[in-house]
């Protein structure tokens, strides 16, 4: 299969590479997938509680270059975002920045759901209630 | 200076050897006679060419040159073997022995036999990709007219235990097939000596043309014979019909000529290259061997990278021509079956890379290759969760993941 040049940059030179202390209380963690569908997404940001925005934003992924370059565009696409705004990035949006095939559509709903889980971790954490997850594209 | 990428997917094909084309020249020019042609040179110099190539084949496995019936391709040799006795022996019984691990030219050709009323027995493996040999006996029957067991595993370079399972299937009897396209020209194949009674080959995995194979059918002790699965000239004892394809007969005989010449060197160095190769990649922490480390043929080198995703895997070796445990057939990512069967997880057969070498192959390249791979590796594990997971000493498989 052929890879955008955007796909490859990301695997190539992934941004935000890391991890985050899971224990801090302005950390949230997301991590979705599984190993036997041959995905797992761990995305975490650190919000800065007056602010309500995201200070940073790291990832590790296990997947292939799609579900990797997902991952780290999103990490980049977090940084200095409010949590609403973070919130409404769409995987749509993804797919078209790194121009993905049908096939690897679910890499960027991953990354998707990997945003609204690490947000939820973030809520929960700080006394806010939990957000409906839309499952409407599983 | 290195060129990239570097072919280390030998199993798949070979690049045809510079001795091999030079022997095909003339009968892709000059000397273009069908060999069938009775009543002019031009048919007499093509046919002369073409039982040359039957010696030549016969030297390598050690048969007789009127054994050898020229195919299309190991596929069609591995179909006409099976297809054949199943109809030629109809008589006598239906049933068939094979293992899950062979190749899809068998397993698909078992297959319709049992939609045409026959009955297969598909033999597991165990992690070593043997079979059990008591297994294999209790399940002969007296319907039982063939045994069909590959030589060399095409994935793992797992070789069966081909001349005692040549006895069971003829003390209960039985015919003896095997698929040696992954074995001949790359250790030795003796018809006699192992009890073979049909067995399918080809050039292109041995340093020949594509489109040209071989189904080896004993003719003595007992005399074999298969039903043809196309209708035509009667060519090749009436087995298979067809004009002959005269180059690639002539290439497959040079590429026998000179298994038989270097083999035994070949399988040396490259088993000493594949060796280095592996111990190299098995420094890398959570790294397995797949197949029989024993038991093996000399250049392969199938080998699992935990943690690591086989997409993504291949991705990161880009300047590597090899395959994948992940069959990445469009949309589906399939992990290999036969990796399934010798008991891997579906995540462990997906991160697997195989490695099959030539006689082309440089220790240049595999310096390459060992580098590469361990960067690669290295790399994809510091981006991945699981790896870092393990590394804390979480247990996996007590996460409750979110299936999606």
């Amino acid at each position: 299969m052929a890879y955008s040049d955007k796909v490859i940059d990301h695997y190539s030179n992934p941004r935000n590479v890391g991890t985050l202390d899971k224990n801090k209380k302005s950390v949230g963690t997301g991590l979705v997938g599984a190993p036997e569908c041959g995905d797992v997404m761990r995305l975490q940001i650190e919000v800065d509680e007056a602010t309500n925005t995201i200070t940073d934003a790291k990832f590790k992924t296990f997947g292939c270059g799609s579900a990797i370059a997902s991952s780290s565009l999103a990490t980049e696409w977090l940084k200095g975002k409010t949590v609403d705004e973070a919130l409404a990035i769409d995987n749509m949006e993804i797919v078209e920045e790194l121009a993905l095939p049908p096939v690897k559509i679910h890499c960027s709903v991953l990354a998707e759901d990997a945003i609204k889980s690490a947000i939820n971790d973030y809520r929960v954490k700080n006394g806010m209630p939990e957000l409906e997850m839309a499952k409407s594209h599983h | 200076m290195l060129k990239l990428p570097i072919y280390l997917d030998n199993n798949a094909t070979t690049p045809l050897d510079p001795r091999v084309l030079e022997a095909m020249m003339p009968y892709l020019t000059e000397v273009f006679g069908n060999a069938a042609s009775r009543n002019h040179p031009f048919g007499w110099a093509a046919e002369e060419a073409v039982d040359y190539a039957r010696d030549q084949i016969a030297g390598l496995i050690n048969c007789d040159p009127k054994e050898i019936i020229f195919t299309s391709g190991a596929t069609e040799s591995d179909n006409l073997a099976i297809k054949g006795i199943y109809e030629m022996y109809a008589q006598k019984g239906n049933h068939i022995i094979t293992t899950t691990t062979e190749h899809k030219a068998v397993l698909d050709t078992c297959k319709h036999i049992e939609k045409i009323g026959g009955r297969v027995t598909y033999l597991p493996v165990n992690s070593e990709g043997l079979i059990d040999l008591a297994e294999l006996e209790a399940a002969m029957t007296p319907q039982t007219i063939l045994v069909s067991i590959m030589y060399g595993n095409n994935e793992t370079g797992t070789i069966q235990l081909i001349r005692e399972i040549a006895a069971i299937a003829h003390k209960h009897g039985a015919l003896f097939m095997t698929d040696g396209t992954q074995a001949v020209g790359k250790i030795p194949v003796d018809v006699q000596a192992d009890g073979i009674d049909l067995m399918a080959f080809t050039a292109h995995k041995m340093y020949g043309p594509k489109g040209v194979g071989a189904m080896y059918v004993r003719r003595k002790n007992p005399r074999v014979k298969v039903t043809a699965q196309m209708d035509g000239g009667g060519h090749e004892r009436g087995m298979r019909s067809g004009t002959l394809n005269v180059p690639g007969i002539v290439g497959l005989g040079k590429a026998c000529e000179l298994a038989k010449q270097e083999m035994a060197a070949d399988a040396a160095r490259l088993g000493a290259m594949r060796d280095r190769l592996e111990k190299e990649l098995l420094t890398l922490e959570e790294s397995y061997v797949n197949g029989s480390v024993e038991r093996r043929l000399p250049h392969v080198a199938n080998i699992s990278f935990k943690y690591v995703e086989g997409e993504g895997l291949m991705m990161g070796v880009k300047d590597l021509a090899v395959s994948s445990g992940s069959a990445c057939t469009s949309a589906s990512l399939e992990p290999s079956y036969v990796l399934k069967a010798l008991g891997l997880s579906d995540d462990l057969a997906h991160s697997s890379l195989r490695f099959g070498l030539s006689r082309f192959t440089t220790d240049e390249q595999i310096d390459y290759a060992i580098n590469h791979v361990k960067e690669a590796v290295t790399k994809l594990r510091e981006m991945s969760p699981l790896w870092e997971m393990f590394q804390d000493g979480i247990d996996l498989d007590k996460i409750e993941w979110a299936e999606h």
